[in-house]
């Protein structure tokens, strides 16, 4: 009970300089996530840095949950290098190892094909209908490192989304009731 | 000051902090890992040999692989991923990689084999161009760590050709 009474009683002293104060140190840690993932886009390269493996196909390599580091640069794409990438018509990029590499002399065009680890047969079937080939403008990044479970806190969220709602709210109520 | 909230966020930060220390230590103690890995790959027999309805070139081959990898392991050693690609060069493509085999080692114990397969992948050309084309097979190997930085690197091996003669 102290605990609530506690929080009502800060609530009700809040006053107009505190609030504001509040609000500018909200806005402080809202721009510097931001920067931190702006920077990291920049840094690497990659429209998306770190992404959480969704699925179990390049199992027992990464399984759900884990977070990948990607980076793109403009070094060629080779057979064996595991690569995100993105299909026309479908939300989710997939993360998967280039098995088949062909490079056009001429235009610099790539053709790739790629595999999951965990997978029977090769990404054709996952592909955009009529597409055989994945190319440059289809690749997001190349995994580079790793972290393990990690991301299994965004995968609870995405299939709960009322805990994600919870932690939100816990979380504002304990930037707003803090005392610094 | 000392509420219990305090005490929980600065023993979690502590706590997170000291993993994150573990973890990089762990992919750095990678770097003092100087492996020596051998390989042989062995073609021995053109199983078939063919041009497909719509021009390409496709071969099927029975491929020796003999490898010991075991000195890429480290405590930090998630698995080996390990393949074997065929790689060529003609008039249109200044690269052609095609995988012909590819396994997954899970532990040092078996990371030296040797085993007899046909490709299992399919070894098709991006044209007809493989008649009596050179090629070299090239073992690659990717080691996931359990954290941290993923390392790949290769072993070259020149001097393979494909028949004259479509069989």
């Amino acid at each position: 009970m102290g605990w609530i009474g506690e929080t009502i009683e800060s609530f009700k002293s809040i006053k107009i300089r505190k609030a504001l104060s509040q609000a500018v140190s909200f806005g402080l840690i809202i721009s510097s996530a931001l920067m931190i993932w702006k920077g990291l886009m920049c840094w690497t390269g990659s429209v998306s840095p770190v992404v959480v493996v969704l699925s179990e196909s390049m199992e027992p390599g990464f399984a759900r949950g884990d977070i990948l580091f990607l980076h793109m640069n403009k070094d060629p794409i080779r057979a064996g290098e595991i690569v995100v990438y993105n299909v026309e018509g479908r939300d989710i990029p997939i993360v998967h190892r280039v098995i088949k590499v062909h490079d056009t002399r001429d235009t610099g065009e790539v053709y790739l094909l790629t595999k999951g680890d965990n997978n029977e047969f090769d990404d054709v079937p996952l592909y955009a209908e009529d597409q055989l080939w994945l190319q440059r403008q289809h690749i997001m990044g190349k995994a580079i490192g790793f972290l393990p479970y990690i991301g299994y806190a965004t995968i609870i969220m995405t299939d709960m989304p009322i805990i994600k709602y919870v932690l939100i709210g816990v979380l504002g109520l304990l930037v707003l009731t803090s005392n610094d | 000051m000392h509420s219990f909230g305090y005490r929980a966020n600065a023993l979690v930060t502590f706590a997170v902090t000291i993993l994150v220390i573990m973890c990089a230590m762990a992919s750095f103690s990678d770097n003092f890992n100087s492996p020596s890995p051998t390989a042989s790959v062995q073609v021995l027999n053109i199983n078939w040999f063919q041009k497909q309805l719509h021009g390409n070139d496709e071969v099927s081959m029975t491929l020796n692989i003999s490898v010991d990898l075991q000195s890429l392991f480290t405590w930090n050693t998630k698995q080996v991923f390990v393949f074997v690609a065929a790689e060529y060069e003609t008039p249109k493509n200044s690269l052609n990689q095609i995988s012909l085999w590819d396994g997954i080692i899970p532990s040092k114990e078996n990371a030296k084999f040797s085993i007899h397969t046909s490709n299992k992948y399919r070894f098709i050309d991006q044209g007809s161009n493989l008649k009596g084309k050179e090629f070299n097979l090239t073992l690659h190997w990717h080691v996931m760590p359990k954290t941290g930085k993923m390392f790949a690197d290769k072993i070259v091996m020149t001097g393979y050709r494909l028949p004259e003669d479509y069989r």
